[in-house]
């Protein structure tokens, strides 16, 4: 008898017990969800257009997307053409590690022939690496041949965004989706989404 | 228990026993006779906390904890309030402060081994309390919207990515936005005066509940429990009024000097503990060219820099934190202060002192080469120190302890 009661009591604590659990966790949704970007946070950061047609060439530009940088450098023959030559002191350099959107179309990596257009955002820490386009030897390494380096962690690139062996990067720089019309780009959705 | 003075307080005391907490927790409480400066540290990190609460409850009569507003919020207080200046500089000097004495009296407590037997608690609670201030001083730090809070919150967010799988989703939970906004101001702003100031008083209680059961240390690692008197008091102590009251006040004075020389005079204390970037108002599109934490992270921030991965850095750093934790159960040696270990503790001590501090400055400068290699070495001897403790701790020969202070 007694122990039956024993029972039947540690049954009703675990059943309390599991409904309050159940309970609590049901609580915690709202304070873990209220968390999350707001429905304003999601809607500000439609595309933005841009004309490249004055851009040099070797040029980078800066444009503004959801408030983060993107780098738009125009590539001259030569630079393209030297691309494959980093390739050997390149971690990833057909971007397998990374959903890369345009892959295979340019080896600028966007579906222009010459403008490359990558998220100006490490993807290390988040700093915006800094553009050295010349071929010269630099305090981080001294046979530079051209790219991005980012002042915070020290990661490099090379000139289309592609990260290098041995820095603290793990990925290459995105590509955000994009298209162009004529001159002019469009960052932020694809051809024909709007 | 006790003699009370007044029919007044004896009623009180009947209801809620202010007479008998004052006298075992304050007035009467026992402490070592014998004591250092090192053990001053302690009773001035209560008294920057409270400074912390006072100048951070007049702070936000004057901050706006939004985007558009925030960086102009803080000139207004500088500019436009009534010794508003005076407010700012004494919470920003707080800050480093309270780090600075926070650090010495860590470093107290792995010199003479306060975290031995039966203080393992109050080590733990008492790094805990660091953990919650390393939080909340960055949660501050973020608060002026200003180019190094904007960028260094958005290195210390990425952080969150290096966590496989659910690391991005987290990095836009944390920011409650795709970069660094209002959002994230807002939910900083209530953690950093809300949520962690509730945690972290919280904590110090506790961290001093558990030192008074079982008494304060002392720099002879002597355990003054054993020889009691009649009345079951240590010989070796004294009580708390006026023998500790008296000589802190000593220190607060002292440090009041310090506090306000640094306050009124180096406010930026040289770019360390207010950075000259963030005088110039956060640009989510701009990089500062050198991107460095404020001095009391720039250890770990060395570390971090140290490791060419992203998730390895996160993990050595988070390391470097998680094994202070453990430091009591490391030390196995008989003796608690380093006046009775033996030569390999004191070469140890000596070895870890310069290579933190290395580390420490190299956290504030740029990268090169020279200085990764150094940031490596510097980290495999603070990692060195804690793992191999139980070792050397173990094999080296003590001197005897004495029985009394």
């Amino acid at each position: 008898m007694e122990e039956k009661i024993t029972t039947r009591r540690k049954v009703l604590i675990g059943m309390t017990a599991a409904v309050g659990a159940a309970g609590a966790s049901f609580a915690v949704v709202p304070f873990v969800a209220s968390w999350n970007p707001s429905a304003k946070a999601k809607a500000i950061g439609g595309p933005v257009k841009v004309d490249v047609s004055k851009m040099q060439v070797g040029q980078k530009i800066q444009v503004a997307w959801r408030k983060q940088p993107v780098f738009v450098i125009r590539h001259s023959k030569e630079a393209l053409d030297s691309l494959s030559k980093v390739e050997s002191k390149l971690d990833d350099p057909s971007s397998l590690k990374i959903e890369e959107p345009y892959r295979d179309v340019n080896p600028t990596r966007s579906t222009s022939n010459e403008y490359t257009v990558i998220a100006g955002v490490c993807t290390h820490l988040g700093c915006a690496p800094k553009y050295y386009p010349e071929m010269e030897s630099q305090p981080w390494d001294e046979s530079w041949v051209g790219g991005f380096f980012c002042p915070c962690h020290g990661s490099m690139f090379d000139i289309v965004g592609r990260v290098f062996k041995g820095v603290p990067a793990p990925t290459n720089l995105k590509v955000p989706p994009h298209y162009f019309d004529g001159s002019i780009l469009t960052i932020g959705e694809e051809r024909g989404t709007a | 228990m006790t003699q009370k003075s007044s029919g007044f307080f004896n009623w009180i005391n009947a209801r809620l026993p202010i007479v008998n907490t004052y006298e075992r927790h304050l007035s009467k409480h026992p402490v070592p006779k014998k004591v250092n400066f090192w053990y001053m540290f302690g009773a001035l990190a209560s008294v920057v906390l409270i400074i912390q609460i006072v100048s951070g409850i007049w702070l936000m009569f004057g901050y706006e904890n939004t985007e558009e507003g925030a960086f102009a919020s803080i000139e207004y207080i500088m500019r436009d309030i009534e010794y508003g200046w005076v407010i700012r500089y004494m919470h920003t000097t707080g800050a480093s402060m309270f780090f600075a004495v926070v650090y010495l009296h860590m470093f107290r407590g792995l010199l003479y081994g306060s975290y031995h037997k039966p203080r393992e608690l109050v080590w733990v609670f008492g790094m805990t309390i660091y953990l919650v201030m390393m939080a909340e001083g960055f949660l501050g730090y973020v608060l002026p919207y200003g180019q190094m809070s904007y960028w260094g919150a958005q290195v210390i967010i990425s952080l969150f990515g290096a966590i496989p799988y659910i690391g991005e989703s987290l990095e836009i939970w944390v920011r409650g936005d795709y970069y660094i906004s209002g959002a994230t101001i807002s939910r900083f702003f209530a953690l950093h005066v809300v949520a962690l100031p509730l945690i972290l008083i919280a904590l110090v209680f506790m961290h001093l509940v558990a030192l008074h059961e079982v008494g304060a240390g002392n720099p002879e690692g002597v355990d003054i429990e054993k020889h009691l008197d009649e009345d079951g008091v240590p010989l070796d102590s004294v009580p708390f009024f006026p023998y500790k009251v008296l000589n802190a006040l000593v220190a607060i004075g002292i440090f009041g000097i310090v506090f306000s020389i640094i306050m009124f005079f180096f406010p930026e204390g040289g770019g360390y503990m207010l950075e000259l970037a963030n005088f110039e108002e956060a640009n989510p599109l701009v990089t500062p060219e050198h991107i460095a934490p404020v001095w009391y992270y720039s250890p770990y921030y060395a570390m971090l820099r140290a490791v060419p991965d992203k998730l390895g850095g996160l993990v050595v750093m988070g390391a470097a934190i998680a094994i202070l934790f453990v430091v009591p159960w490391l030390d196995r040696s008989k003796a608690a202060s380093i006046r009775y270990k033996g030569t390999l503790s004191k070469i140890a001590m000596t070895v870890f002192i310069i290579s933190w501090l290395m580390l420490a400055w190299l956290g504030t400068v740029p990268v090169t080469a020279l200085r990764t290699t150094l940031s490596i070495i510097g980290t495999i001897i603070y990692f060195a120190f804690f793992l191999l403790m139980p070792i050397y701790t173990s094999i080296e020969k003590t001197k005897p302890v004495p029985e009394r202070l």
